[in-house]
């Protein structure tokens, strides 16, 4: 269609006020997905990564609310549009998949009237023509004997069947975007290689982007061409997704890819990030990761860091700031025989580090110390966990 | 009280003793369990519907070395979490026989069973429902060690601390309520409970399923530790199989309540034989994003209320033929990698490796 991305979204910051004041849950985020592009958002539970997708298709709940920044769907600003325009929008020109299939699919009603009415009321087309897409998109998704199982009811199909039903579903108007949140989360490991494989096919076969959600790496990894990494609500690191998997630049990510037990094993400890996310109320100042970083210096603890470009990812980390001169903020003390502080703002990733040691480049501090979970002086993981 | 041990006693006593570190603690032995899901007995009679029977497990057994973790692997529904509800004694055996240091769980006096209790403890997948919301942490710590009539007093009061710090809590935070902590936390506080009676046995039901990779690393990091300074022997249950092989020196395979493969860690992932471990194995997302190849996966598991004759994964595997539609495999040593214990009739009559 042309040459811009799909979804743009710029500074979208998401507040929830509360008695206790306003808690930003997600503080000014910006990213871009190309057309036909697999963008992967990855975070633990609270780093705002549902709380993204929902505000894209419109459906925060209240009292949460966009406080800031415009996402723009075909370069046309939709977080502004009145309820009625953006339910068009919504089905139209972004598709949903959520986690858990029997909660997007109404008990009450057959698989086939739910389809026949997602595509007459997009589509505009007849009853009969509607249902021979419907057929056709179940065949697609690989639901056998697709016309007789038209008739049955969501409990009828079991749990990976029902997730190909919803992926149907969300295609059934041929969006633009997919917005994935989760979705292979409730299944099997066995139902779950299947039905990611077949929201890919789907999206590719009929040209719409995908922004999904997920806390595994894996199946970010297997699946998606670009990653986000977010973290207490801010985007921590964004790129192709084989730099972010193999060659980590956050310490954050460091962290999580080091913390992910692997298939080949063997090694004897994990590497642990101490303490945990902070809560929506103590998110630090300067960079939210600080507290829990093993390379932070003063500069971390006093101001956010935006993102900084290094190769093709965008990083928000101090450690890869350019311009960044021992600057008089900090002088390293005479006696200071380390220099330590001079050396991490001068810092410059190694050139091209190959794969293995891309995860002990930065991340050694990680396992050192006690070991145990609170590697942190305790004043200030308390700070952080439980304000 | 006769039974107070000291728990560093008890480890230098064990080390003293190199012939208890081979010695195996808990047998299984053809362990089944059955559940009956039937409608109310006017319904079936009027509709005329015969008794629904759910075999959750059938027929499953293995051995527990002191001090070694033998890990249970399978997907929702193969009866993983029902084996360490019966091994506990949450629930009772349909058949078959558990016995745990000696002793025969449903059998012997009951002085005996009360001491094999105290040796060992359980720690539950969602550190919000198994701690009770209005007791305090240090309550919740001392009620085993109370129970067991163990310590009482100041003893009992220093020992809670000792316990909070074993899993790097603060011994303040006894004062405070499961609804302060985060959901890691929380899972330190089980465990720091499951540790209270001075257990050598720990069953693990998905211990880190509910909790985010950073915090889960934590977590087997912390009972990794745990068991390295305690002798501690695990039983160690997940879905996840790289959590699984990071975690045991064993590990079982189970599949509609049944175990499909028994090998050591290392040789299940390296050499994986039962079509079933090599379709999990492949399934597996592939977070190194080696392009290594996969078989596509087909099928789900099936209602285990009416689970397919003979093999009961016959329908999904490629290499089934008559016989193992017919005929229901039995663990048996594989050809060629006899450490791996195999269920299967392709294995055994070596028609896996003309496949491949």
């Amino acid at each position: 269609m042309e040459a811009g991305p799909v979804l743009s979204v710029r500074d979208l910051t998401v507040e929830f006020p509360t008695r206790r004041g306003t808690l930003t849950a997600i503080d000014g985020i910006s990213f871009d997905i190309a057309p036909g592009e697999v963008l992967g958002v990855v975070g633990e539970s609270g780093a705002g990564k549902s709380l993204t997708g929902t505000s894209i298709i419109g459906l925060l709940d209240p009292p949460g609310r966009i406080a800031g920044g415009e996402i723009h769907l075909e370069g046309r600003r939709i977080d502004n549009l009145p309820a009625d325009a953006m339910r068009t929008i919504r089905g139209r020109r972004i598709g949903t998949v959520f986690q858990d299939p029997l909660t997007s699919l109404n008990p009450l009603y057959t698989i086939g009237r739910q389809l026949t009415e997602t595509i007459r009321t997009h589509l505009g087309l007849g009853r009969r023509a509607a249902r021979d897409k419907a057929i056709a998109l179940l065949t697609e998704v690989g639901i056998p004997a697709a016309d007789k199982r038209l008739n049955a009811y969501p409990h009828q199909f079991s749990g990976g069947m029902r997730q190909r039903v919803v992926i149907a579903l969300a295609l059934a108007a041929d969006p633009v975007l997919v917005v994935a949140d989760e979705p292979t989360t409730a299944l099997d490991v066995s139902v779950q290689a299947q039905i990611i494989n077949i929201l890919k096919r789907m999206c590719r076969e009929h040209g719409a982007s995908v922004m999904l959600i997920t806390h595994d790496m894996g199946v970010i990894a297997e699946t998606a061409d670009r990653v986000a990494v977010m973290y207490a609500g801010r985007i921590a690191e964004i790129g192709p997704v084989s730099d972010v998997v193999k060659r980590p630049r956050h310490p954050y990510t460091v962290g999580l890819m080091g913390a992910i037990p692997r298939r080949e094993g063997g090694e004897r400890r994990l590497r642990q990030i101490p303490g945990a996310m902070p809560r929506l109320d103590a998110i630090p100042p300067g960079c939210a990761f600080n507290p829990r970083c093993p390379e932070a210096f003063a500069r971390c603890r006093l101001t956010r860091p935006g993102p900084m470009e290094v190769d093709a990812s965008h990083v928000a980390c101090w450690l890869y700031d350019p311009d960044a001169t021992p600057t008089p903020d900090f002088p390293p003390s005479e006696d200071d025989e380390g220099d330590t502080e001079t050396e991490w703002q001068t810092y410059t990733p190694p050139p091209d580090p190959d794969p293995q040691h891309a995860f002990t480049a930065s991340g050694e501090a990680l396992v050192e110390g006690p070991g145990r979970a609170f590697d942190l002086p305790q004043s200030d993981w308390r700070k952080v966990t439980r304000p | 009280m006769t039974d107070t041990i000291d728990h560093d006693e008890a480890v230098a006593a064990r080390a003293a003793d190199p012939a208890a570190a081979s010695e195996t603690l808990v047998t299984v032995e053809h362990l089944s369990r059955t559940f009956d899901v039937s409608p109310p007995w006017l319904d079936r009679a009027l509709e005329g519907m015969k008794r629904q029977i759910v075999h959750a497990v059938s027929d499953v057994s293995f051995t527990i070395e002191r001090g070694e973790t033998f890990a249970l692997v399978g997907e929702s529904g193969s009866g993983k979490s029902t084996i360490a509800k019966v091994v506990v004694g949450l629930m009772p055996a349909k058949g078959g026989s558990i016995v745990i240091d000696g002793v025969t769980m449903g059998e012997g006096s009951s002085r005996d069973v009360r001491a094999l209790r105290r040796r060992m403890q359980m720690i539950f997948q969602d550190p919000y429902a198994s701690l009770n919301p209005r007791m305090r942490v240090d309550k919740i710590l001392a009620e085993p060690i109370r129970a067991f009539g163990l310590m009482s007093g100041r003893n009992r009061r220093a020992r809670v601390a000792e316990l909070l710090e074993a899993v790097g809590l603060h011994p303040r935070d006894g004062r405070k309520y499961p609804h302060e902590f985060s959901g890691g936390q929380r899972q330190r506080i089980c465990i720091a409970r499951a540790l209270a009676s001075n257990p050598a046995f720990l069953v693990c039901d998905e211990p880190t399923s509910a909790l985010d990779v950073s915090v889960q690393a934590q977590i087997l990091n912390l009972m990794k530790d745990l068991q390295d300074e305690l002798g501690l022997t695990y039983l160690f249950i997940s879905h996840n199989l790289a959590v699984v092989r990071h975690m045991a020196n064993r590990i079982g395979v189970l599949y509609l309540g049944r175990l499909a493969e028994v090998a050591p860690s290392e040789a299940l992932f390296s050499t994986p034989r039962h079509p079933y471990t090599k379709m999990l194995l492949d399934a597996l997302p592939d977070v190194e994003m080696s392009g290594r190849a996969r078989t596509p996966v087909t099928g789900e598991i099936p209602n285990p209320i009416d689970p397919p004759t003979g093999c009961a994964f016959h329908p999904r595997c490629p290499l089934a033929d008559t016989r193992c539609r017919a005929e229901r495999p039995e663990l048996a040593p594989a050809p060629d990698t006899p450490a791996n214990l195999v269920a299967c009739h392709a294995v055994e009559e070596g028609r896996d490796r003309q496949a491949a």
